[in-house]
């Protein structure tokens, strides 16, 4: 079962410059919310940037993860 | 009818239900009977503005769900179109709602006071499929 820790460190590791801060909504292990400050969001749309972080753990969305809530934030 | 030629009409139909609703929520459950937090607060969401929406239950059928994914790549749901596109699913919704971009997306006023009058009923497309499907 994914945990707050391995999220945020497997969004840091897979986009580039990126800061997550992540937080098991529910307790469960199955409901993650995470805000996401990358430098690689600059000129994209909203969409787009929410693409790249659900990319990072792609069928696990749905699945073992059941939902990951998400704010994107392109840095200054 | 072959796994393959009936998901190719779901996928089908789901491209034509998108392509002739202005407004399109795919979503758990209906707007009157939401069975997922995200997609109820998306409905209240498009309800506090009075936008009128055509609503697709993605749950009577599994294959809705992952037809739906593969034409929008957005792995969850809800998921909200309009004109044609992906807007976004309940985080990015509740975003330009709180921003006024969702009344101006929706091209409806943002200050609306009443609740919406009921959704418009399932998309006609889809509604044949899932009786199809049966």
């Amino acid at each position: 079962m994914p945990n707050a820790e391995e999220i945020k460190q497997r969004i840091e590791a897979a986009i580039p410059g990126a800061r997550a801060e992540v937080e098991d909504w529910t307790g469960g292990g199955d409901h993650f919310k995470a805000t996401v400050t990358a430098a690689a969001f600059a000129g994209r749309s909203r969409i787009e940037q929410h693409r790249l972080v659900y990319d990072v753990f792609g069928a696990e969305i749905g699945g073992p993860i059941h939902a990951l809530s998400l704010k994107t934030h392109s840095p200054g | 009818m072959s796994d393959t030629e009936q998901s190719t009409e779901i996928r089908d139909a789901i491209a034509q239900a998108i392509s002739e609703h202005d407004t399109i929520l795919f979503m758990k459950g209906t707007p009157d009977a939401p069975a997922c937090g995200f997609s109820a607060r998306t409905v209240a969401a498009l309800q506090s503005l009075q936008a009128p929406f055509a609503a697709v239950d993605v749950l009577p059928d599994p294959r809705i769900r992952e037809e739906l994914s593969a034409i929008s790549q957005w792995p969850t749901i809800p998921q909200l179109f309009v004109k044609g596109e992906l807007v976004g699913g309940c985080d990015i919704v509740m975003e330009m709602h709180e921003s006024g971009e969702l009344a101006q997306t929706l091209g409806v006023e943002g200050d609306a006071m009443e609740p919406a009058d009921e959704a418009e009923a399932l998309a006609p497309g889809l509604t044949q499929i899932e009786n199809r499907l049966g």
